[in-house]
């Protein structure tokens, strides 16, 4: 099954890239306003055929406006979308799809219950002369999809939810396939990825693009954007403020087109002197549960007051669920967990908070925040601050108290009482770590601390767990941002199917050291 | 930092005070059409007469508010009420004649006892509910379902399936009575949506009855104990049903097992009028006062208009869908 019609004369890596005549898609002077507001001022890009060119810039840049206008979710105010050169009107996602564009999505827009087959058919299941679906032809035609992608292990009647994040995004970009799309348009698409997924998918990028394929590929990681990308895009406040090849910008200058500003990453930390043992954690194993094995067979290790230890390893090392056991949500099977040298094994959140410690959980938008509810009582949730009464909310006292944070971390939102979704990420999730610090926890647990926010909100949340950690809080940090491990931990240790593998002071750590031991299949 | 202004536009902002007030808005423009259609409507004895008639499901729209709110629903309200206006009538009437006696003499037991037993039981039989929602982890729209069957054939079992009526003046009052020109059971409808509403607003319980509405997930892992939350709501609907079974048997002079049939959808269209989201997390008493005393304008009005019965209940449908569509219009349209 050829999925691709090739043209034969498309060649990135030969043909001079600016002979090129006719983009495949051209957007020209894009612009969209939202009662009132201008979101998108202006924004011209294009691909050819075959090109992977980065979408950057900060969130509420104007990234995902752009990408809605391509997919036709909503028409633009003015300016055109050109499909080889003739404009288009796409007034709706399936105009979009039948001019060859397709989305994979940051949240996966699969069907979590339909097969992977259904599911890469949805909407286009193939039928038989009595206009019944032809399931023969959608199984092994999802199984080619697949097989193109270099997939052949996995069964494509199985549900998609039993699928990894990694593999549900094989499926959608199979689906692109089968739709024959020209152009697809990923959205972050490493948000939830392994070291190691990342780099299947970029082999999958670099064939797509051999196939002539366009991506337009939206990410925040400049190390992926230099091994994937040949040209990039660079939007800052709706405008498109740079543009050219990758090969010739340094990381800096990016970040600077997207920031505005200089921003300084990766500053290490200055070591501190560590405090007493808050939190010992001794051969902890998870209970299994049903069939499933348990994730965590063999973790140990130890976290100091005033210290900031992160816990890396690749997706299902077993990092979140080290920490749901120390927080108490799932239960421990095996070993010990010891607070402040006294034996702890905690049957509930409630308890496990009540004994100082705090969790920042990696899905903030699932089990973060009280979407429609206030900003002032998200911040308040896990009790702020002793009410003067115990049954009542001391409202002026949470106010005194989240006004120092919102001062101190720069929290904007528009009053007290506006819904906490209506602001940016980055601003979630500082009210979220004012949360619990507010509580003064002895123990705070923070999972992908900068997962979705902007650069500028990087920085700010990276110094303010610095903060917490030197006013004495034991700071437990899981991140798949390497980098970021690295800026922020006093020591890492290393997770590798469930087990702790390594441990290094941040100081020494090479990332090339780290992600061996990350994947190291052998002792 | 983006600084792209995140500041809401004037017509956003117009819209969103709009939404807030949608229900009264809709509230204010039924009056004013009944008012105009037939003058007699607003005459203090049919305002009064339509206050009386709201406070009973009223008082279980109260109690509604905080399950919807919690992402619940409760289908048993009307079995309920039937339950305990039994309990209350059989221990306000001393027992049933040849089946059991409470107090040898045949005067009954009071008006207290009366109440407090319909009280006690509305709110076991909700908290009973509450836990087989939250320990169980059955869907609320099943177990109360079946609650709605049970609570019905208790109430039949208690009665026998006949009426038991005729009760003395002093528990008459609480459903007839007057205080000045208001009746009683306004005062009390008032009295526990104020309760409610202080609940809702002022205490920790308040902010956890939103929080596990919201994003249940998020609350449990900020310590809220959504278990014991999600059992309090039920009991405390099972509490506004138990007040409300012995106020409807105070009023009508009788209780039997009938009564208070289809309450559960009135209470459940006056709490989503007043603008409570079905999805939980978003809504408040105030919004339920609104929507109660909506419906039961539309009652009245058409009523007093001489509609057919029939179409009454047509009516009564489209309204409040478009009541519904008007609020979640305004409300797309602020965002």
């Amino acid at each position: 099954m050829t999925i691709h019609p090739r043209p034969d004369t498309v060649d990135v890596e030969t043909s001079g890239r600016a002979e090129r005549p006719v983009p495949f898609v051209a957007a020209v002077g894009l612009v969209k306003r939202f009662f009132g507001v201008t979101v998108l001022d202006g924004v011209s890009l294009s691909l050819r055929e075959g090109e992977v060119r980065a979408l950057l810039g900060e969130n509420g840049a104007g990234k995902s406006t752009v990408i809605n206008l391509l997919s036709g979710v909503f028409p633009a105010d003015s300016g055109a979308i050109e499909v080889d050169g003739t404009p288009v009107a796409l007034d709706g996602p399936r105009a979009a799809d039948k001019a060859g564009i397709s989305v994979i999505r940051q949240e996966l827009s699969l069907f979590p219950d339909l097969s992977v087959a259904e599911a890469i058919f949805a909407g286009h299941l193939p039928i038989t002369s009595l206009r019944l679906v032809d399931w023969k032809r959608v199984q092994q035609a999802a199984r080619d999809a697949l097989a193109q992608l270099g997939i052949s292990s996995f069964d494509v009647r199985r549900p998609v939810a039993s699928l990894s994040i990694a593999q549900q995004q094989m499926v959608e970009i199979a689906r692109a396939l089968t739709r024959k799309s020209r152009l697809v348009i990923m959205d972050e698409p490493t948000a939830s990825l392994s070291p190691e997924e990342v780099g299947h998918l970029g082999e999958i990028i670099g064939r797509l693009s051999r196939e002539g394929v366009a991506i337009l590929y939206v990410s925040h990681r400049l190390d992926e954007i230099r091994a994937f990308c040949q040209t990039y895009t660079v939007l800052r406040d709706g405008r498109m403020v740079e543009e050219g090849d990758v090969a010739g910008v340094g990381n800096a200058q990016l970040i600077r087109a997207m920031a505005g500003r200089d921003v300084k990453i990766g500053g290490r930390r200055q070591a501190a002197a560590p405090g007493d043992i808050v939190l010992a954690v001794r051969n902890l194993a998870a209970r299994a549960s049903g069939r499933a094995p348990a994730r965590v067979t063999n973790i140990s290790f130890d976290l100091r007051a005033g210290e900031i230890v992160g816990l890396a390893g690749i997706v299902g090392a077993g990092r979140s669920e080290t920490a749901s056991m120390i927080f108490g949500i799932d239960p421990i099977g095996a070993g010990e967990i010891h607070l402040g040298g006294q034996r702890f094994s905690p049957s509930s959140t409630t308890e496990a908070i009540r004994a100082g410690l705090g969790l920042v959980p990696e899905d903030r938008k699932g089990q973060a925040i009280l979407p429609e509810r206030a900003v002032l009582e998200n911040f308040a949730l896990a009790g702020a601050c002793q009410p003067r009464y115990r049954w009542l909310n001391d409202l002026t006292a949470e106010k005194l108290l989240f006004s120092g944070f919102i001062e101190r971390l720069g929290i904007r939102a528009s009053s007290f009482h506006a819904p906490i979704a209506t602001l940016s990420g980055g601003n979630q999730q500082k009210v979220i770590l004012s949360r619990w610090i507010a509580r003064r926890p002895k123990v705070l647990i923070v999972d992908e601390p900068t997962r979705g926010i902007d650069i500028g909100a990087k920085e700010d949340v990276h110094a303010l767990m610095r903060d917490i950690a030197s006013q004495g809080v034991a700071v437990l940090v899981i991140s798949s941002d390497l980098p970021e491990l690295m800026a922020l931990s006093d020591r890492i240790v290393v997770l590798r199917e469930g087990r702790s593998v390594f441990e290094t002071a941040g100081a020494s750590a090479s990332a090339e050291e780290l992600m061996t031991k990350m994947t190291r299949q052998a002792d | 930092m983006s600084s792209i202004p995140l500041t809401t536009t004037h017509r956003a902002q117009t819209f969103t005070v709009l939404g807030r007030i949608a229900p009264l808005i809709f509230l204010l423009a039924l009056v004013l059409l009944f008012a105009v259609l037939q003058p007699r409507f607003l005459m203090p004895l049919n305002l009064f007469n339509i206050l009386r008639q709201v406070s009973i499901y009223g008082i279980i729209a109260v109690g509604m508010t905080f399950v919807i709110l919690a992402r619940g629903i409760d289908l048993s309200v009307g079995s309920l009420v039937a339950m305990s206006g039994l309990v209350a009538a059989v221990i306000a009437k001393g027992g049933i004649e040849g089946r059991f006696l409470l107090s040898a003499d045949g005067t009954g037991c009071g008006w207290p006892l009366a109440v407090i037993a319909a009280v006690a039981a509305g709110t076991l039989a909700g908290f009973l509910q509450g836990l087989a929602v939250a320990r169980l982890s059955v869907p609320a729209f099943v177990v109360t379902l079946g609650g709605m069957t049970v609570f019905r054939g208790v109430a039949l079992t208690i009665g026998n399936g006949g009426p038991i009526s005729g009760f003395d003046d002093a528990f008459g009052w609480w459903g007839r009575g007057m205080i000045g020109p208001v009746p009683v059971p306004v005062i009390l409808f008032l009295v526990v949506a104020f309760l409610a509403h202080i609940v809702l607003t002022q205490t920790r319980f308040g902010r956890a009855v939103y929080a596990v509405g919201s994003n249940p997930d998020a609350a449990r892992l900020s310590g809220i104990n959504t278990t014991r939350v999600t059992t309090a709501v039920y009991a405390v609907i099972g509490f506004c049903s138990g007040l409300g079974g012995f106020v409807l048997a105070s009023r009508l002079n009788s209780a039997e097992a009938v009564a208070g049939s289809g309450y559960e959808l009135t209470a459940i269209a006056a709490v989503v009028i007043g603008g409570t989201s079905l999805r939980g997390g978003t809504g408040s008493i105030i919004g339920t006062v609104i929507g109660a005393l909506l419906t039961g304008v539309l009652l009245n009005g058409l009523v007093i208009l001489n509609v057919s019965p029939y179409v009454q209940q047509i009516l009564v449908g489209l309204i409040i869908v478009a009541a519904v569509a008007f609020d979640s219009f305004v409300k797309r349209q602020s965002r």
